[in-house]
């Protein structure tokens, strides 16, 4: 059992300086910095291909980046590290595979150790907690297979809670779900991270229904990213300045839009990533 | 009752060591391909169980050639192939087109071989044997070298049960969590290839898919949970083998032949029996599992 780690305020749970990662010549992730605090929502949002997974990989541990450092509470990022709840885009799962809800949030306790799972009262406990905690108890024995995606989604939550974590990263958790599963999804995770002082942050294509609960975003675009609070990054000369090439935000009855081009096109701008072109001719 | 017993097994079939050795390596090769294969439904790999299997018959017709048990021919060239396959990484495995051709020169390969064999050792039956089982024709040797390698098989999926569940339901998050993924499923994949060989030898290279998938698609649809899936499926599997076994025993006496009827027909015919009543059970109404389907 790793011993908690006491985390002292003002303190970064994550802290993510100058990191560059490229694969095969070709740069994902060009001098990007973070810094999340304990109990943050961040939402990590960004066009398909500007690194938001990569970005993930990196602070998961999966992937080292060739220049910069990642440091979660302070120690040097690595895998199997129980600090982070990871939670998965989507499960692809056969609709008849025996494993019940239970079965699968269990996995977030005791899924990395060797041998069988041993019947025990606090492992039912625990689980079974979690499990009310996301409001999963009801169907805790039905197939998962069978559970919609909204379903499928809070035992993904709840597994990654399991690990007693500091941060939790969500892959896209909103994108096979309808609006009104995507709105509770949101509000069950920004309840869980600020009733237990979890940092989040998650993945999405549309920021809108992130607008109510986040503290800052994190806009992932060309390899590059910038953060804030949200009128200060959902601007016209920030975003088209990540971009490199004119977009413009639109704010239509409290929701936000980004669109590319202005009224005069986008016409004399260089459309590849600035960041790599030294690379790209070498 | 005795008369019933009499008619139910055929005269002899208790005192002869040949069908005592088949109900024994029968039932034991069932229960663990019933286990294993409920892990190969849940990581849809009943298609490289196969190719394992194609493999691994061109290797026992070179084994009938060498002049040697058959059961290493089919766990050399099986095991080989399953860690060719694994190696190759996942991009590789989803090729379709690939496997299928792959699957194809193994067949290839194995015909050339079974075409020798009857031509240069004598043994006609060889192709039948390979390709059908040869669950009555087992040497004293054979037993210990299966009881060992199931004993292997129990071990390790025991000990890989929980990572192995983690990386068949997400390899990502499983490898958040510090799962050695490449090393469990190559774990896996060998284990595989074992039971694979084991069922070959019971009831032919070509059936033994039948084994090992048949009985954990029919248990997966009487129970969600899986430890109790595992042991319905190797319960299932073990009936089909035994009453196979009796079946073809009683059968020497039937028509048109008079000389047996091959056990692997037998097998097959029960699997899928067990499979059409669990599907049956399902489109019943007030069956307990269709209240479990949905609760919410």
């Amino acid at each position: 059992m790793i011993s908690p780690v006491k985390v002292k305020k003002g303190d970064a749970i994550l802290s993510i300086e100058n990191i560059r990662v490229q694969f095969n010549q070709r740069c994902v992730l060009n001098d990007v910095n973070v810094q999340v605090f304990p109990g943050e929502f961040i939402g990590l949002i960004g066009p398909n291909g500007a690194g938001k997974s990569t970005l993930f990989k990196v602070i998961l541990g999966l992937l080292s980046p060739i220049q910069g450092s990642v440091r979660v509470l302070g120690r040097a990022a690595k895998s199997g590290d129980r600090l982070i709840g990871y939670v998965p885009q989507k499960l692809f799962l056969d609709p008849n595979i025996p494993l019940r809800a239970r079965d699968l949030v269990a996995l977030g306790l005791d899924g990395h150790r060797w041998g069988i799972p041993l019947p025990s009262k606090v492992r039912k406990k625990r689980v079974d907690e979690m499990l009310k905690a996301v409001d999963a108890y009801r169907f805790a024995d039905s197939p998962v297979g069978q559970l919609s995606g909204g379903e499928q989604q809070r035992l993904l939550i709840a597994q990654a809670l399991l690990t007693d974590p500091q941060l939790l990263l969500l892959d896209e958790p909103l994108s096979n779900l309808d609006i009104k599963s995507a709105y509770e999804v949101v509000n069950l995770v920004s309840r869980i991270g600020r009733e237990k002082g979890i940092a989040v942050i998650l993945v999405a294509h549309d920021m809108n229904p992130l607008l109510s609960v986040m503290d800052r975003v994190l806009y992932l675009a060309e390899g590059k990213a910038v953060m804030g609070r949200v009128e200060d990054v959902f601007r016209n000369d920030v975003l088209s300045g990540l971009y490199g090439y004119p977009v413009e935000v639109l704010h239509v009855n409290g929701r936000i839009m980004v669109v590319g081009g202005n009224n005069s096109g986008i016409n004399g701008y260089p459309l590849e990533c600035n960041c790599c072109k030294s690379e790209a001719a070498t | 009752m005795i008369r019933f017993l009499n008619l139910l097994f055929a005269p002899g079939f208790f005192q002869n060591t040949q069908v005592m050795n088949a109900l024994l390596l029968g039932g034991v090769v069932a229960a663990i391909s019933g286990v294993v294969g409920v892990f190969v439904v849940i990581r849809g790999q009943s298609f490289v169980g196969h190719a394992i299997a194609d493999f691994g018959g061109a290797g026992a017709a070179i084994a009938v050639l060498m002049g040697i048990n058959t059961l290493w021919g089919f766990l050399g060239f099986g095991v080989l192939s399953a860690a060719v396959v694994e190696l190759m990484g996942d991009r590789a495995r989803e090729h379709d087109l690939a496997t299928g051709i792959v699957l194809s020169v193994a067949l290839g390969v194995e015909s050339l071989f079974l075409y020798l064999d009857t031509h240069f050792t004598g043994q006609a039956g060889a192709p039948m044997m390979i390709l059908f089982g040869s669950i009555f024709l087992i040497k004293p040797s054979t037993v210990s070298i299966v009881v060992a390698l199931t004993a292997a098989t129990t071990v390790i999926i025991i000990t890989i049960y929980r990572p192995l569940l983690l990386c068949s339901i997400d390899p990502d998050l499983a490898r958040t969590r510090g799962v050695p993924v490449r090393i469990v499923s190559l774990l896996f994949i060998v284990l595989l290839s074992f039971v694979v060989a084991e069922g070959s030898f019971i009831i032919g290279a070509l059936l033994s898919t039948a084994l090992l998938i048949g009985p954990a698609a029919a248990a997966i649809r009487i129970t969600h949970k899986l430890g109790l899936a595992m042991l319905y499926s190797a319960v299932l599997g073990t009936l089909a083998v035994w009453i196979g076994i009796v079946l073809a025993y009683d059968s020497f006496l039937w028509p048109p032949v008079r000389r047996g009827w091959p056990v692997s027909f037998f097998v097959c015919a029960l699997i899928l029996l067990f499979y059409l009543l669990t599907r049956l059970r399902e489109k019943l109404p007030g069956s307990g599992i269709m209240m479990v389907r949905r609760v919410t």
